[in-house]
């Protein structure tokens, strides 16, 4: 049964994919089109990883930003000082193909490399600041993002205030795959046992810690893999974007990352996969018209917030009718995906 | 209602609301002619076809000012072309707007978006990180990117001193502002010594102070004391007695108008009267509102052009009349690279990307609304004259026009 379910939302996902190429190929997808999917992507796994932290653990984070630029920076630096030698290097070895192919693979090393140090950074900052609640959580991960930023901008090596250019080495297939990824790897965790822990972390932090969950070392947890797929996140837009700055990381960056969470649920996986494409489609979509975009998307929010408080989804998840009688006696976490 | 059908009810709200926009957004686009001939036709299109321009500018965030300003000198630019008749028997300019929000990451989705609307050349972004966000995509597409106003020298010359062929600039470079600077403070001010802080956070404040040391030093003359600060600090106190101790003949203070501004009112409370120089960062903004008409006394700056400047005038009424608000120097050259391009356009003969970018190139001897430059086919730089103002009262006055080597 749940093979089943498996193969069919993984041949779901190759089709809308073959679909993509296939559209794009034919040029009904314009380029404009593909790097907003491409950012999409890139929102979704920022916005999974939040989700996990803020949503299903209960830890309010403002420092997303922060561990995007962490693996931004990894991964592009890397990319940038490397790339070229392990480029040439590989073709002369391999020849043109082949070469491409291995080099393929340095990228993909380059991305893991970036969201390992996210998380690395996530565990370094968890420890300390996971003993505080609430507000006082949300103000040290401020801080903690503007401290990453500013190191950025002071650091010489790292480019400083003229950004770090990176060759664009990574397209819609790359960033899609490890979308799906990243989903699958959120939706597992959320349902084991670590995922209840955390979740009992949220409902209740004194009961989790008097049935004997510890509560620190889960919520150390979810910082890490929420911090690890943000560094990810970080890495695709580096190799993705041409250019990383470290004022593109900023406050207001965390800020829409957490927007999308609320906006599409907290708690809800296919809430904040929904929030982070409304948030991306609008932002791109009212581009050309600067002065309406930032009165549209502030206006749907109060009224969100007024007549949807727990956001599009709330804490439940959009599921297919299909679903809804096979899921039988065990009830999911998440209500099935 | 059952909060399940409320859920459902908002979800469908939403994907209508994302429907629209999509839609809105492909209309849009299929109601602009394709700028490429259908194949088989001729290589040139047809007379009468629009010119697509994108402009890529900071309309939004932290340097909209800027943006504002440049955005609002090409529409005048590109109108009055228009107004005229077009170029090229009748070819209309017909400009895309895009925000870049201020920042690296948008003005590359900025740029992809007018890539993906076939325009045939990119004006804007107007700082430096945005522009640097646009390079690889220009230059991977074949489409020329005039900045109005980014003087970083690295953006068409790269640092192991190769050209960025499709990166052109209507303003001069860091270095010139400094190297300026240095010299009004020896001719004109008669300075001996002279002290200097700068923003560490940009390579903007830096640069312009490494080379006004640079010539300050050639010329025998000694920085007494360097200072730095970070933009976005309030308190200038300690670098002020530092700087007082030493006793400069001048200080030069080259960063943006917001920190420059605190940093001259603080100096004249600590009695700190030897003149202050500063680079074009002074020029938009409230600078006189921060610091204080009476405490801008004695202080001078770098700047393009000059308002008042008689040959001016024509654009500051044309700009007055449409806008209603007083020109600054990102209008002028704003409206400079939209006559830059024109006249590429008219010597190119046609919009193919490659003669286009020669005949930018070539442009040679160009006159703009303030003066006359010329540009250098190695580095895209052009060279073009700096005025020096004084600020007395509260009003900006002429001191000195500097001419290019």
């Amino acid at each position: 049964m749940r093979w089943t379910k498996y193969l069919i939302w993984l041949a779901a996902a190759g089709a809308f994919y073959a679909l993509t190429l296939a559209l794009s190929g034919a040029g009904f997808i314009s380029r404009f089109m593909l790097m907003t999917m491409v950012q999409i992507c890139i929102y979704i796994i920022m916005a999974l990883g939040l989700n996990l932290i803020t949503g299903f653990t209960g830890q309010l984070s403002i420092g997303h930003a922060g561990f995007m630029s962490i693996g931004a920076y990894a991964a592009g630096f890397l990319a940038s000082t490397y790339g070229g030698r392990v480029s040439a290097a590989l073709t002369e070895a391999l020849g043109g193909a082949g070469g491409a192919a291995v080099y393929y693979i340095f990228i993909l090393a380059t991305l893991a490399a970036g969201a390992f140090v996210a998380a690395a950074f996530g565990v370094l900052l968890g420890l300390p600041t996971l003993r505080l609640r609430g507000d006082y959580l949300a103000i040290a991960t401020i801080g903690f993002g503007e401290i990453v930023r500013i190191v950025l901008l002071n650091t010489k090596a790292l480019g400083a205030s003229s950004g770090l250019p990176v060759k664009n080495s990574v397209g819609w297939t790359t960033a899609y795959w490890l979308m799906l990824l990243s989903v699958v790897l959120i939706y597992n965790f959320v349902n084991s046992s670590h995922g209840r822990a955390c979740i009992s972390i949220r409902e209740n932090e004194i009961a989790a810690e008097t049935m004997g969950i510890n509560t620190t070392k889960y919520k150390v947890m979810a910082f890490a893999l929420g911090a690890g797929l943000a560094g990810l996140a970080g890495g695709i837009y580096a190799n993705h974007m041409y250019l990383i700055h470290p004022n593109s990381f900023n406050f207001l960056k965390s800020f829409e990352i957490l927007v999308m969470v609320v906006l599409g649920g907290l708690g809800s996986i296919t809430g904040c996969i929904l929030g982070a494409v409304v948030m991306t489609v609008m932002n791109n979509a009212l581009s050309a018209f600067p002065e309406m975009r930032m009165i549209v998307i502030s206006v749907l929010l109060v009224v969100m917030m007024i007549f949807r408080p727990n956001g599009l989804m709330g804490t439940t998840e959009l599921r297919l009718p299909f679903r809804r009688k096979a899921a039988g006696g065990k009830e999911d976490v998440t209500h099935g995906l | 209602m059952n909060p399940r059908k409320n859920g459902i009810l908002c979800l469908l709200l939403v994907l209508m609301c994302g429907v629209l926009v999509l839609s809105g957004c492909g209309g849009g686009g299929a109601a602009t002619p394709p700028a490429t001939p259908p194949a088989g036709g001729s290589d040139e299109p047809a007379a009468g076809e629009p010119i697509n321009v994108g402009l890529n500018l900071e309309l939004t965030g932290s340097s909209a000012e800027f943006g504002l300003s440049g955005q609002n000198g090409m529409k005048l630019a590109f109108d009055k072309v228009n107004a005229e008749g077009g170029v090229l028997d009748g070819r209309m300019f017909n400009y895309i707007p895009a925000d870049n929000k201020s920042e690296a990451g948008e003005a590359t989705s900025a740029t992809t978006r007018l890539v993906g609307e076939n325009v045939v050349a990119i004006l804007g972004p107007m700082t430096t990180a945005a522009v640097l966000g646009s390079i690889q995509l220009v230059t991977d597409n074949n489409i020329v990117l005039i900045t109005p106003s980014g003087t970083n020298a690295r953006l068409t010359v790269n640092e192991d001193g190769t050209l960025n062929p499709w990166i052109f600039r209507a303003c001069f470079i860091d270095p010139f502002q400094g190297e300026v600077a240095a010299n009004f403070a020896m001719d004109v001010l008669g300075a001996e010594t002279a002290a200097i802080a700068y923003d560490i956070v940009g390579d903007y404040s830096g640069g312009l102070a490494a080379s006004f040391k640079q010539t300050f030093e050639a010329a025998g003359k000694t920085v007494v004391r360097e200072e730095q600060f970070s933009a976005g600090d309030t308190d200038f106190r300690p670098i002020i007695e530092n700087i007082k101790t030493a006793g400069p003949d001048v200080i030069f203070v080259p960063a943006y108008y917001t920190d420059d501004g605190r940093f001259v009112l603080q100096a004249r409370d600590a009695e700190v009267t030897v003149p202050i120089l500063g680079g074009d960062g002074w020029g938009s903004g409230d600078m006189v509102g921060i610091a204080g008409a009476e405490n801008m006394n004695n202080t001078f700056y770098v700047d393009f052009v000059y308002m008042d400047d008689p040959s001016l005038q024509d654009f500051v009424s044309e700009y007055q009349a449409a806008y209603n608000r007083a020109p600054d120097g990102f209008s002028v050259l704003g409206y400079e690279s939209a006559m830059m391009l024109v006249e590429a356009v008219k010597n190119a003969g046609g919009t193919d990307p490659e003669a286009l970018r020669s005949a930018l190139e070539n442009l040679g001897e160009f006159t703009g609304i303030s003066g006359t430059m010329t540009f250098d086919p190695e580095t895209h730089n052009p060279a073009k004259t700096a005025v020096i103002l004084e600020s007395v009262d509260g009003v900006k006055e002429f001191k000195q026009i500097v001419e290019p080597k």
